[in-house]
């Protein structure tokens, strides 16, 4: 069974991320924890039945987030040097495969923001075929709003939620 | 009759517990805005006419449906001089002297099948009338039996069919994003009685009602891809219909209840509304456009659906005559984004979230003239949802960070909200009138 905790990249990303969403991270994060919050595993009938897996590490290549701007589904322009950072490593590693999970802002109708989530999943998905990554690699899923990386409703936090994250699958 | 609005003396209550593990310890209603002349009230507790199990304060629950309805005001118990339990037993003269319009006195009881009786009596003490509204629940549930002469209480007084016999549904979410936890609620139209219906560490969303009330259609991502659950309310047995690659979405029951609307996307991300007879498992494409095209609800005839896109360059409201080879039609034209409709239940009027002075809040566009009227004032508020006598709209508001429940008269004349000591309320869905 493939097994990885995509919790634990986000919160190895995001603790460096908070307050400064729009910067280059300035350093690796640091490595991912062992387990996922298991306090709500008790439900009869929904499970978050995975777990983590590392994924390459190098400076590059712990960046793991593209950002976007708002209503936008293009890459910007400091993310995209992580993108090929990726593209890179994936073009040279046919048997990794990676999740790309698109978010949204809080803002506007939640089914939209899924709609737009997806839309900025499958930019980065066309930015990595386009640099030589293989579509069997690659899967996407739009969480669209529903699972924020910061808490909050300002502008700072909705740039931090903007984003698709880059999750390595063992 | 002044329609001019008002703020009211806000009220609190604090609710008991469910019977199932509730989601929050406390709730409390406050009547934001309403009528500006409530109707005088005084329910009297009920007389408790045989061994009862239940420890239900009747009256209460009815006295609370009156008051949240905007439309009432009831008499402080403290307030009142005797407890009479029939309408012999009124003094209309006293009553009115107390500045009532009317008094209900009642009586509960336990039939020998298990059966809750409830026998209410109204008397408007102005002209001395009286009616009697009685019913009987089986298993005995007082509550929902409470609920039921609320109802008739309501529509004898104001002439509207009342809707306080019914459920809501929506999604809590508690946990710091973002390690956050949802649960999925059913619970009766007073957010009492409330019982989780799903739990996940990951997302779930989207609630909608099967038109028997019976079942819950939702999206959940538990495992890390969307998919659409249809989830019979009472077994919990559910079913996943719709696990395709890419977007599986915005789920709605068409008026039979046979086939489900649905968002899907396919891999290459092109939402488009499908579709699906939960039958045949048949899937029929509605829409293809590049544009996101998503949360379609039928019309209550069946005949068209009122879908969101943003082939226009932003997000407005689509119908699709269904049966036929036109293209969709836009119907909103007013501001940069109209999206999540919803359909009254006479088919005369749309709710949607609009934005507004670059807020999201809840509006109603009435489909004949195009007029629309924006119902909150809020900073981001979201699905909007008619009860099932049209009279009113639930909504998910936010505030401090926080998602609630509010609602709002659809003239916009009297609004509610409910605070959550703890977690986050989104997505409420009123469900359908009850047996």
């Amino acid at each position: 069974m493939k097994k990885f905790v995509p919790l634990a990249l986000v919160v190895a990303s995001l603790g460096l991320l908070m307050g400064c969403p729009s910067k280059p991270v300035e350093q690796p994060p640091p490595p991912p924890a062992q387990t996922t919050d298991t306090s709500a595993a008790d439900s009869a009938n929904a499970s978050n039945d995975e777990t983590a897996t590392a994924g390459p590490s190098g400076e590059l290549l712990s960046k793991r987030i593209v950002y976007f701007d708002f209503d936008s589904a293009e890459i910007r322009a400091d993310s995209q040097t992580v993108v090929a950072g990726h593209a890179r490593y994936l073009a040279g590693a046919p048997a990794q495969k990676v999740r790309l999970e698109g978010h949204a802002d809080e803002r506007g109708s939640r089914e939209y923001n899924i709609g737009l989530g997806e839309r900025r999943a499958q930019a980065v998905r066309r930015a990595l075929m386009l640099q030589g990554v293989a579509e069997v690699q690659l899967s996407t899923v739009s969480y669209g709003e529903e699972r924020p990386a910061v808490a909050g409703s300002d502008e700072q936090a909705y740039a931090a939620n903007r984003r698709v994250e880059i999750v390595y699958l063992k | 009759m002044n329609h001019s609005m008002k703020k009211l003396a806000t009220f609190l209550f604090v609710a008991a517990l469910g019977l199932a593990a509730p989601a929050f310890a406390q709730l409390r209603l406050t009547i934001t805005s309403g009528v500006t002349d409530p109707i005088p009230i005084a329910v009297v507790p009920f007389a408790s006419v045989a061994p009862s199990s239940s420890s239900l304060d009747v009256a209460q629950v009815i006295e609370h449906d009156l008051q949240s309805s905007g439309r009432f005001k009831p008499m402080a118990r403290t307030d009142m001089l005797s407890k009479p339990a029939t309408a012999a037993e009124v003094d209309a003269a006293t009553w009115k002297q107390m500045r009532n319009d009317y008094v209900v006195v009642g009586r509960v009881s336990m039939l020998p099948d298990g059966a809750a009786r409830v026998e209410a009596d109204l008397v408007n003490v102005l002209n001395g009338q009286r009616s009697s509204h009685n019913t009987t629940v089986p298993g005995g549930n007082l509550r929902k039996a409470a609920h039921r002469v609320a109802d008739m209480l309501y529509e004898k007084i104001i002439g509207v069919k009342g809707a306080f016999d019914t459920r809501i549904a929506y999604v809590a979410v508690s946990g710091k994003a973002p390690t956050q936890r949802y649960e999925l609620i059913v619970a009766d139209s007073d957010n009492e009685n409330r019982r989780k219906i799903l739990v996940s560490t990951l997302p779930i969303m989207s609630p909608t009602w099967s038109p028997d009330g019976e079942w819950l259609s939702y999206v959940s991502f538990e495992k890390h891809v969307s998919m659409v659950f249809v989830q019979e309310i009472k077994t919990s047995k559910r079913v996943a219909v719709s696990r395709r690659a890419g977007i599986n979405g915005a789920p709605s029951y068409s008026p039979d209840g046979k086939k489900l609307l649905l968002t899907l996307s396919g891999s290459n991300g092109n939402l488009d509304i499908y579709l699906l007879d939960l039958f045949t498992q048949q899937l029929t494409r509605l829409t293809d456009d590049q544009a996101i095209d998503t949360e379609a609800v039928f019309a209550p005839d069946g005949n068209s659906i009122y879908f969101t896109s943003d082939r226009s360059g932003n997000p407005q409201v689509y119908r699709l005559a269904l049966g036929g080879t036109e293209r969709p039609r836009r119907v909103t034209f007013q501001g940069a984004y109209n999206a999540r409709p919803r359909v009254s239940p006479d088919g005369k009027q749309l709710a949607l979230l609009t934005q507004v002075e670059g807020s999201y809040r809840i509006a109603v566009q009435d489909l004949a003239s195009g007029t629309v009227q924006v119902l909150s004032k809020g900073r981001q508020e979201e699905s909007p949802s008619f009860a099932p006598n049209g009279a009113m709209l639930i909504f998910a508001g936010r505030q401090n960070g926080q998602g609630m429940l509010q609602t709002v008269s659809v003239d916009g004349q009297i609004a509610a909200r409910l605070d959550a000591d703890a977690g986050e309320v989104r997505e409420p869905v009123w469900g359908p009138f009850q047996p």
